[in-house]
């Protein structure tokens, strides 16, 4: 971050705000936090998470579960779910088209994936939000898609992993994005009930309805590292009170230090985290467990020739160093 | 223009202020005065019917906070007897912008939880605008718990311009604080009864509006943002809420054909507030029968048909 920016009270610097990529699609890429110049199969291989910094970027769901089951024996679920626009809901322009752009652009019919599959071998039912679907918010079709989700890991008894990344509830749904705050809230509380594992892993950003229901009501609640996650969004809070937010407010290690949250973890180590958790949860047997190693593909080398015209070699090694830390 | 009528009112109290007028010149046998006050309190009458029975969504927003508009601790003196007040989450403070105890209805014992706005400002603060932090939504929780285990229904009043959007509010987890509500509402063994009595905003009026039966009253509202908020994220400033309250439908009678609110009590003439008496009876009624129904049923059976109404939202 520039010194300009560091400047600015934090409700006017956002991730939006920052300048937009200047590397052409491709092989390189840029980081949006260090700004470094990355080797885009270097970027892959890391899970997204810069390598110089170890900025999470944000990932889709079909990628971020891709990245978290085991590769056999997946199977999509509840895929022909469609949203509804009850409300015949229009502002500048008419809801349904927003749903279509949005269905064209993203490939998919709403803002959530499920799946069944295994991690390790563990049998699991897995959601994860599409946050370049309308923010990732929740309508109908997110709060039913994650309801069947969960009714099936209960039916089955079978854990459920949820990795959300939302802005909250539907507007343009209106009070039936609400309801289905409630709607999940149940269902979860049924597997609470039942002694079925539910796990929540909050990615950058939540906030709103989905922070007020299904993401804060993991038996066990995870966060990516730095990510955002609250109730009101921090230009709310500062315009409510009149003042700057503390430094690192709604960030992961603030949820985790005030108690919302059981652990940060790594993106590269949310599998074997989860599939341990999940084991001893479910009574499995422990499994010898591989760190980081086995997450790399096995096609990939594990090291790559650095290309002729590379600015810095990429710095493969730094996530094995501890995370620096942000300087806002 | 007088502050105690909205500007869609402002006609009314025109004549208002004229019956008033007359009420003070007239002496006490004359007749025509009296006579000439009559026809304005028809006229006046008719006038509200006129109005009131073409309000837009916007403008039912505006009834609902209406500064005149009947609060929680307004109504619980008139709906319940006995009410005693029980205060705490036990574990940080006693948010005061929620309210709770145990009370009787028409004899029956049961649990009253209600938001509370505050009327008099120095009120207005100590309870927060009526926008309770974690420890209101606690304190709703704790009391709910308690109704379950010595088997008293749970009545919810719902009036809130949201949940508090403040820095102690995140720190002490008010998301979590909500949706800890919503899973345990869905399956408490209690019959719960919820009425929106004013503005029901988004995820602080559902933190305790989870129940068997939902009830709105007639010129409440109920929304997912407050149109403000929506019309500042679509058109980017919020004079655009009118069209923005139109939308999203945030009126009983657009949520009761959506089949998200069961039932919508019919306020009178002119707004709550214009007779809350009258109001309050109505409630109660209203009350009266839905928990009778409601505790007549086996639990089990309660239970079930709570959590399938629950899955059918959207449907």
């Amino acid at each position: 971050m520039s010194w300009f920016e560091k400047i600015l009270p934090s409700g006017v610097r956002s991730e939006g705000q920052r300048r937009p990529s200047s590397v052409p699609e491709g092989l390189w890429t840029k980081c949006i936090k260090c700004d470094a110049v990355l080797y885009r199969p270097d970027v892959e291989r890391n899970m997204d998470v810069c390598p110089k910094c170890d900025h999470h970027m944000r990932i889709g769901a079909r990628r971020r579960l891709d990245t978290f089951l085991d590769p056999d024996g997946r199977q999509e679920l509840f895929a022909d779910l469609e949203p509804v626009d009850r409300l015949k809901f229009r502002d500048k322009k008419r809801y349904r088209d927003r749903l279509l752009a949005a269905q064209k652009s993203t490939g998919e019919k709403d803002a959530l994936v499920a799946m069944s599959g295994t991690i390790e071998g563990q049998p699991v039912v897995t959601v994860a939000f599409e946050f370049a679907f309308h923010g990732g918010s929740m309508g109908y079709a997110v709060g039913e898609k994650f309801t069947r989700a969960a009714q099936r890991a209960l039916d089955e008894n079978c854990p459920l992993v949820c990795f959300s990344a939302s802005g909250g509830a539907r507007m343009q749904e209106a009070l039936i994005s609400l309801m289905q705050m409630a709607k999940t809230s149940a269902v979860i509380e049924r597997m609470k009930q039942a002694g079925v594992p539910y796990i929540s892993v909050m990615t950058d950003p939540i906030y709103g309805g989905v922070s007020a229901s299904l993401a804060l009501l993991g038996d066990i609640n995870v966060a990516e590292p730095d990510a955002r996650a609250g109730f009101a969004g921090p230009n709310v809070i500062e315009q409510t009170i009149r003042q700057k937010l503390p430094k690192g407010f709604q960030r992961s290690e603030f949820l985790l230090e005030r108690g919302a949250i059981d652990m940060i973890v790594h993106r590269t180590e949310m599998r074997s985290t989860l599939a341990r958790l999940l084991a001893k949860m479910m009574h499995a047997e422990s499994r010898v467990i591989e760190p980081e190693a086995e997450l790399i593909p096995k096609e990939a080398p594990p090291e790559v020739e650095p290309p002729a015209e590379e600015v810095d070699p990429p710095v493969f090694a730094d996530i094995e160093d501890a995370p620096p830390k942000r300087d806002d | 223009m007088n502050p105690n009528y909205l500007d869609f009112e402002q006609p009314i109290a025109e004549l208002e202020v004229k019956i008033e007028e007359l009420q003070l010149v007239g002496s006490d046998n004359d007749l025509n005065i009296n006579e000439e006050i009559a026809t304005l309190r028809e006229k006046s009458t008719r006038l509200t019917e006129k109005i009131f029975s073409n309000l837009t969504p916007w403008d039912i927003v505006k009834v609902a906070r209406h500064p005149q508009r009947p609060y929680s601790l307004d109504y619980i003196p008139r709906i319940f007897t006995e009410f005693d007040e029980l205060h705490g989450d036990r574990h940080f403070a006693d948010d005061k912008a929620i309210v709770g105890g145990i009370a009787r209805l028409d004899g029956r014992p049961v649990m009253v939880i209600g938001q509370e706005k505050g009327r008099a400002v120095s009120e207005k603060v100590s309870r927060n605008f009526g926008m309770p932090k974690p420890e209101g939504y606690r304190k709703a929780l704790r009391l709910m718990e308690m109704a379950e285990r010595f088997k008293l229904p749970v009545i919810t009043l719902i009036d809130t311009p949201g949940a508090y959007p403040g820095i102690d509010s995140e720190e002490r987890g008010i998301s979590e604080s909500i949706a800890q509500n919503l899973a345990v509402m869905s399956r408490l063994a209690t019959p719960i009864v919820c009425v929106v009595i004013g503005e029901g905003s988004s995820g602080g009026a559902l933190g305790i509006g989870v129940g068997d039966h939902l009830a709105m009253l007639q010129y409440a509202t109920y929304f997912v943002i407050s149109p403000e908020g929506c019309a500042n994220i679509i058109w980017k400033t919020s004079e655009k809420a009118p069209e923005a309250a139109e939308a999203m439908g945030v009126t009983s009678a657009k949520l009761e054909e959506l089949g998200i609110v069961d039932a919508t009590i019919k306020e009178p003439l002119g707004g709550a507030h214009r007779d809350v008496e009258l109001m309050a009876e109505r409630i109660q009624q209203h009350l009266i029968s839905q928990i009778d129904t409601l505790s007549a049923m086996p639990v089990d059976e309660m239970l079930t048909r709570r959590y399938e109404r629950l899955m059918s939202y959207g449907n």
